[in-house]
């Protein structure tokens, strides 16, 4: 007696899409960002609270790190910090509105395009200020 | 003793009183106030640190210091540190729960990062506590 069943016929899925991802709903995709900018986070922050102990030790020690942030490469991870912490922070206020609000699950779908938006409209101009100088430092210029 | 017949109540209107503990309706309850606060704590943290007036390039020991002459910015810190230690600690145990397989798997994970909190929430505690601006 077979104990599995039987594979799915090529015509089950072919109705819509040829292919077998899984393609999801906005609103997964949505959870899925907030857990991996949440875990990246929460890594983040165990360095960083070693990093700033360093105050303890000595100002040059303290410093001697801290001027290794002050290159190019780490100006980029920040832009990439200060993006999962914003898409964190706006999302997790969705999720908020979505609980507490009556309206909240009616417009879950709006909410979460304009999060997007507004966090474009943050990150641009956030971006640029971040990378500013890194930019000048790489290419020259003034 | 007496025996008595006990029957299933398959339609009983209350769930047995059972010890049923709400730690997990507080601990969501938290990720949505600490969470609130957050956004204040930490975007206005990050928008000061790395955007505002040449972001982490004019950062050093003398900066960490003016900042933490202020009660009001070593409040701030403590605030956040806690906050954001439990809010993201809470998550972790979350995820932890949902991809863990094994029972060990589940139960070392958790205890490194329980461990991981104990050592973040005492060291900030402690560094913003007894930061002193003229060490040597």
């Amino acid at each position: 007696m077979p104990t599995t069943a039987s594979p799915p016929t090529a015509a089950a899925g072919a109705s819509r899409r040829s292919g077998t991802l899984y393609i999801g709903d906005p609103g997964m995709w949505s959870w899925v960002a907030h857990r991996i900018t949440g875990v990246l986070t929460f890594f983040f922050l165990f360095v960083h609270v070693l990093d700033t102990a360093l105050v303890r030790v000595s100002p040059a020690a303290y410093n001697a790190v801290i001027e290794t942030y002050k290159t190019p490469l780490v100006a980029l991870l920040e832009v990439g910090l200060v993006g999962a912490v914003l898409y964190h922070a706006l999302n997790g206020i969705r999720v908020m509105l979505v609980d507490f609000w009556s309206k909240g699950p009616k417009y879950q779908r709006p909410m979460l395009w304009s999060l997007l938006g507004v966090w474009l409209v943050v990150m641009v101009p956030g971006a640029f200020f971040m990378l500013q100088r890194a930019a000048t430092e790489l290419f020259g210029g003034h | 003793m007496t025996e008595t017949l006990t029957l299933d109540k398959p339609r009983s209107p209350r769930r047995p009183a059972a010890r049923r503990s709400n730690f997990e309706l507080y601990s969501w309850l938290f990720m949505r106030l600490s969470g609130l606060a957050l956004v204040v704590l930490v975007l206005g943290h990050l928008f000061i640190m790395n955007i505002v007036d040449g972001g982490v390039h004019r950062i050093d020991f003398a900066f960490v210091a003016g900042r933490w002459s202020s009660p009001f910015w070593q409040f701030w810190d403590l605030l956040m540190l806690w906050l954001a230690q439990l809010h993201g600690g809470n998550g972790l145990r979350t995820i932890i729960d949902d991809y863990a397989r094994k029972d060990t798997t589940r139960f070392w994970l958790k205890i490194m990062l329980y461990a991981s909190m104990v050592v973040i929430l005492v060291l900030g505690t402690l560094v913003i506590f007894t930061f002193d601006p003229t060490i040597a």
